[in-house]
């Protein structure tokens, strides 16, 4: 194949990249544009078995090393992909940004021994870009998984002198980029990697677990941009649009995600070292609540006129997804108006909350988003919290300094009455006390989300 | 290739990847952000590139291991997008309001 076509098939392979981001942005032509987006990635990929790169001969070296390699990567990550719940998709997305990482960092690796002394002044600096962004991208999102997993604490870890240890590690891996550049040499290159791979578990480290979705999302474009150095380095015109792109596009989502939840990239990375020690949480805990049985909340649903679902994490935990829709289609059934109010972070990311949703067959004209419904709750007599406490926190309103304060929140307590679904007074994912949990038109019915609504739809029925 | 092509192709390039995405609701963020994950595991094609090549085992056995996780990234990246995006098949009447 000559150098012309094989260009020419990566030309085709980049546009169908940009079709397929093109197509997931709008609802109707996301499932084309992924499906696009794989045709592009196969093309790429069998396109490069076809082509004598450098002028060496068909077929290439190594070809069985390869083709198992590639057979282990699909039977590990395609039953993954199948397999995972719903709920802890997030991570999964997270893991594989992480792995991407790291293979651009092993390519960049793998070049720059190839290369050697060969290596002109560009190209090393392109590789040490790749090894230090891939890098941090692997290690900061096994960070992030495992803080999605709940292997370890959600909430930000800080040690005394952390920001002076993160810009130590930060000037360290600096160094050692300036040291490859200008001494070359396989040494300075792995402690390079070393010193990035640890400067990224610190980055991700202060990170509050609310605010995990955008530090993937930002890892994710930086992942996108090691690609594009090696392609500079491999020169591959592919390579350098398809991580440009991602690049591009990660950082604007990244930008539009920060502003859903109403947070300030600056802030999300930085907050846990700016924000001033928390309030009194435990002074709290002693308030007396007012908890309720089935019965009262049927009895409360029976005779509302309106009704607004805010579901939860808690709520996909609990996997009570189609009870809360048996729910909704009852009170329907009896005259009373429901929607579910969705907060644009309800679960664990943007827009999870409505895959869980659909996943449930509820139809899309119930789902409302948080700036229709949130002037509705006036006129609502009952508002159902269901395993969600950070998106109706009135803290995030009320108290400057708390991790999630300018996020903007359901805003439930302007409802007649709220009924919290919850196991326990546990506080949220981001670790901050709720007011609206003591607050007098508020009843809290404890236990399991899906076996409480079991409950209550089979005492809204007999009433 | 020349310097100038390669920076004009990035420059390009950014601009596309700003455009197609700066206005998707919030609803798509999350297939959006994983379907992008997907396209970067092409990086594959960089991996294969550089097996091809390695003359050493180091080489070799660094490259093997970029195209095990290159695939995962990529293979697994676009199944669990479709596995999102299959929640928003289209309804009897369809489409987001």
């Amino acid at each position: 194949m000559s150098h012309f076509l094989y260009s020419l098939i990566g030309l085709a392979a980049g546009v169908c990249f940009i079709l397929a981001l093109k197509g997931l942005s709008k609802p109707k032509t996301a499932r084309r544009g992924n499906i696009i987006g794989a045709i592009g990635a196969t093309i790429a990929t069998v396109v490069v078995f076809l082509y004598a790169q450098d002028g060496e001969s068909l077929p290439l070296n190594n070809l069985g090393w390869i083709l198992g390699a590639i057979a282990i990567g699909v039977v590990i990550g395609v039953p993954a992909a199948r397999k995972v719940q719903m709920t802890q998709m997030p991570q999964l997305v997270a893991l594989f940004n992480g792995v991407g990482g790291g293979a651009a960092a092993l390519v960049a690796i793998v070049e720059y021994l190839h290369l050697g002394a060969k290596a002109n002044t560009a190209e090393v600096i392109a590789t040490v870009f790749t090894v230090i962004v891939g890098c941090v991208s692997f290690s900061g999102s096994i960070i992030t998984f495992l803080k999605l997993q709940e292997l370890m604490t959600t909430r930000p870890v800080v040690f005394p002198g952390g920001r002076f240890v993160i810009a130590g590690t930060l000037a360290a891996t600096l160094g050692a980029a300036v040291w490859v550049v200008s001494a070359l040499g396989t040494n300075p290159l792995l402690i390079l990697a070393a010193l990035a791979l640890a400067f990224g578990i610190l980055f991700v480290l202060p990170v509050g677990g609310a605010d995990v979705p955008i530090v993937i999302s930002l890892l994710n474009a930086f992942t996108g941009l090691t690609v594009a150095a090696s392609g500079y380095v491999l020169d591959s015109t592919l390579l350098i649009i398809a991580g440009t792109l991602v690049g591009a596009s990660g950082t604007i989502l990244t930008r539009l995600m920060a502003e859903a939840m109403g947070r300030s990239l600056f802030g999300t990375l930085f907050g846990a070292f700016t924000a001033k020690p928390q309030e009194a949480n435990g002074a709290a805990e002693d308030r007396p609540v007012r908890s309720g049985s089935p019965d009262d909340v049927a009895i409360l649903l029976n005779y509302a006129r309106r009704v607004v679902i805010v579901p939860g994490f808690g709520l996909a935990v609990a996997q009570a997804q189609h009870t809360v829709r048996e729910l909704a289609d009852l009170m329907l059934s009896k005259g009373i108006d429901v929607a579910y109010g969705i907060h644009p972070v309800a679960g664990r990311m943007p827009g999870h909350m409505n895959v869980l949703l659909a996943e449930a067959n509820v139809p899309y004209d119930q789902l409302a988003e948080m700036e229709e419904v949130n002037p509705t709750f006036a006129q609502t007599d009952v508002a159902i919290v269901i395993g969600a406490n950070d998106v109706v926190n009135p803290a995030a309103q009320t108290t400057p300094g708390c991790p999630i304060y300018g996020m903007p929140i359901l805003e439930v307590s302007n409802a007649a009455n709220i009924i919290f679904l919850k196991r326990s007074m546990r506080p949220g994912f981001a670790g901050i006390e709720n007011e609206l949990l003591y607050d007098p038109k508020t009843m809290l019915l404890f236990g399991d989300a899906k076996a409480s609504l079991t409950k209550v739809v089979s005492a809204l029925k007999n009433l | 290739m020349e310097p100038i092509a390669i920076i004009s192709i990035f420059v390009l390039a950014v601009f596309v990847g700003f455009e197609v995405v700066s206005k998707v609701s919030s609803t798509l963020h999350t297939p959006l952000m994983s379907g992008a994950n997907a396209i970067h595991g092409v990086i594959l094609v960089g991996a294969i590139i550089v097996a091809d090549h390695s003359s050493t085992n180091l080489e070799l056995g660094l490259a093997v291991a970029a195209i095990i996780l290159a695939t995962i990234n990529m293979v697994g990246g676009f199944v669990v997008t479709d596995r999102m995006l299959e929640m928003f098949k289209p309804k009897k009447d369809g489409e987001n309001k």
